[in-house]
């Protein structure tokens, strides 16, 4: 115990190095800076925090959080659902193989004036652009985890009589799952993307809102401020990402790094 | 005894052609045996004979293409619920992401046996394995023998009538298979079992088997059905000595050889 938290806390100082010089080198070389697109760090990191960790946490990174999570979580849960039967059944797959080209083939963005004519202006669009960006990877990869079981497995719950549900929840959505985490962790960096990029076009709250309503106003350190509250919630979710994955795929990681050991 | 006994497993013209595009394979050409209740058979035969596609048909695996299997009296059109397989790939046939206990347990609850038994169950058929230390264990933390030893416990808890075994101490190392061939042993005399036990080792044979079937090369037919009358329980350290046993390893070993020529001729 007293060892892994030392492990951790010495992994911890390794990787916070480069930050930390990158920062002190930004802070640096921008002090005197009379550029008026690229104006001193200090002044962003003042604007943050005034702006960022005062009331705009509130009135736009909560919604933005609340819009990526429920696109994020139809996304999963859509993607897995459609994905599954895909994967068991060839046939099916075949049958669907065509349509689902040609829906991934366009880019989501594309897809927001459809939507903004479908669902308005409102959260519904901003989240069914992220939904329909951030399926895919989950839904191709759910599909490839599927079709990809252990034969052997199969015909081990075959003569063990373990059907329907049970090999469903024993043998087959665990063993698509490191395949199903892979497509959820591109799906969320493609989530946020999207999530920005609909509060850009239309919106007045939330972060991609706040960062185009700054700079048609010319706040220039405001602006920044924005940019780099933008790169924090996409690692701090990374970060949560990878604690959820850990921990929903301990036996993976394990007897990975057993044989990598070996 | 296996005379007048109940077979339990009964094969009958058994044909199996794996047909694709480019290829037409006969694995099997016409297999006809039976198999008596709480008898330990070994089937042996060179590469490629088709016995692992036996005991995929007679598991249900496979369907024959044509031909028929009984298995406890009734034609086997999906896989058995009386029949446990052991499958050679042990390593495989675990699942990585439940534990030595959830392993042996899952095939106990899709019988919707009760939780208290299923734990009796499971925690007896690793007394019989001489695993109880490692139940909370994953099966890729254990040694390839100690893996094998899981699935044979799986197989034990699962109560079957018949067990079926493909070569399934092929990759552990000698010391470790004659301690599992041991085992395979004891489990068949204290358990109410019928074992058909595929190997390609003959000396595994003869050691384990009340009864040896010697299968030709694909496609296959049986070559010769040698009962193994050697008196007495089995042990490593005498039973291979025996002049007996010497003698009918001798003759499976013939068989074999004729088995290959007939390959090459
Ligand atoms: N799925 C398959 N499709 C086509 N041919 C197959 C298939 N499985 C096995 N065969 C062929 O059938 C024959 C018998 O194969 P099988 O695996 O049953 O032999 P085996 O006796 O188990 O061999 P081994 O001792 O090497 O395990 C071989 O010629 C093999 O190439
Ligand atoms: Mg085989």
């Amino acid at each position: 115990m007293v060892r892994t938290t030392g492990k951790i806390l010495h992994r911890l100082a390794i990787e916070l190095v480069l930050p930390l010089a990158l920062f002190g080198l930004l802070l640096a070389v921008s002090a005197n800076s009379t550029n008026f697109y690229f104006p001193p760090l200090a002044r962003v990191l003042e604007r943050f925090d005034a702006l960022w960790l005062g009331p705009r946490f509130v009135t736009d990174v909560l919604p933005s959080l609340g819009r990526l999570i429920a696109g994020y979580a139809i996304a999963c849960l859509a993607g897995v659902v459609i994905g599954v039967p895909l994967g068991m059944f060839a046939a099916l797959r075949r049958a669907a193989e065509p349509v689902l080209e040609f829906f991934r083939a366009i880019p989501p963005p594309a897809l927001i004036p459809v939507l903004v004519m479908l669902a308005g202006f409102g959260d519904t669009m901003k989240v069914a652009v992220i939904v329909t960006g951030a399926i895919w990877p989950i839904l191709l990869n759910t599909v490839e985890g599927v079709k990809g079981a252990d034969s052997v497995l199969d015909e081990t719950c075959r003569t063990y009589q373990i059907r329907g549900m049970s090999r469903l929840w024993n043998f087959v959505l665990p063993s698509a799952s490191p395949q199903i985490v892979v497509g959820m962790r591109v799906g969320l960096s493609i989530g946020i993307i999207l999530m920005v990029i609909s509060e850009m076009f239309a919106a007045t709250t939330g972060l991609g809102a706040a960062i185009i309503v700054f700079q048609r106003s010319f706040e220039i350190p405001e602006m920044w401020s924005g940019v780099l509250m933008l790169g924090l919630f996409g690692f701090a979710l990374s970060v949560v990402f990878r604690l959820f994955e850990r921990r929903a795929l301990k036996w993976y990681y394990g007897m990975r790094d057993l044989e990598r050991r070996s | 005894m296996a005379m007048n006994a109940v077979a339990v497993v009964s094969v009958s013209h058994l044909n199996k052609v794996y047909q694709s595009r480019e290829r037409r394979v006969e694995a099997i050409g016409d297999l006809t045996f039976d198999v008596a209740a709480g008898d330990f058979t070994c089937i042996v035969g060179p590469s490629g004979a088709g016995k692992t596609t036996l005991l995929k048909c007679l598991s249900g695996l496979l369907a024959p293409t044509s031909g028929a299997i009984l298995v406890n009296g009734h034609a086997v059109v999906g896989p058995p619920a009386e029949m446990a397989v052991v499958f050679q790939e042990y390593g495989r046939s675990l699942f990585p992401w439940k534990t030595v206990r959830e392993n042996i347990e899952l095939p106990l609850r899709e019988k919707k046996i009760a939780r208290t038994e299923r734990a009796r169950l499971v925690d007896e058929a690793l007394e019989a394995v001489a695993l109880t230390g490692v139940a909370g264990s994953y099966p890729w933390q254990l040694s390839g023998g100690m893996q094998q030893r899981v699935a044979i416990a799986r197989a034990v808890a699962y109560q079957p009538k018949v067990m079926v075994l493909d070569e399934p101490f092929a990759a552990v190392d000698a010391q470790t298979r004659a301690d599992l061939e041991d085992l395979m042993l004891r489990l068949w005399s204290e358990l109410d079992l019928t074992v058909i036990f595929v190997t390609h080792d003959i000396d595994e044979a003869v050691y384990l088997g009340q009864r040896v079937l010697v299968l030709s090369s694909s496609p296959t037919r049986v070559l010769d059905d040698v009962p193994i009358d050697i008196a007495g329980p089995r042990s490593q350290a005498t039973t291979r000595v025996e002049p007996r046993f010497a003698e009918l390893r001798t003759r499976v070993y013939r068989g074999i050889q004729q088995a290959k020529a007939s390959v090459h001729g």
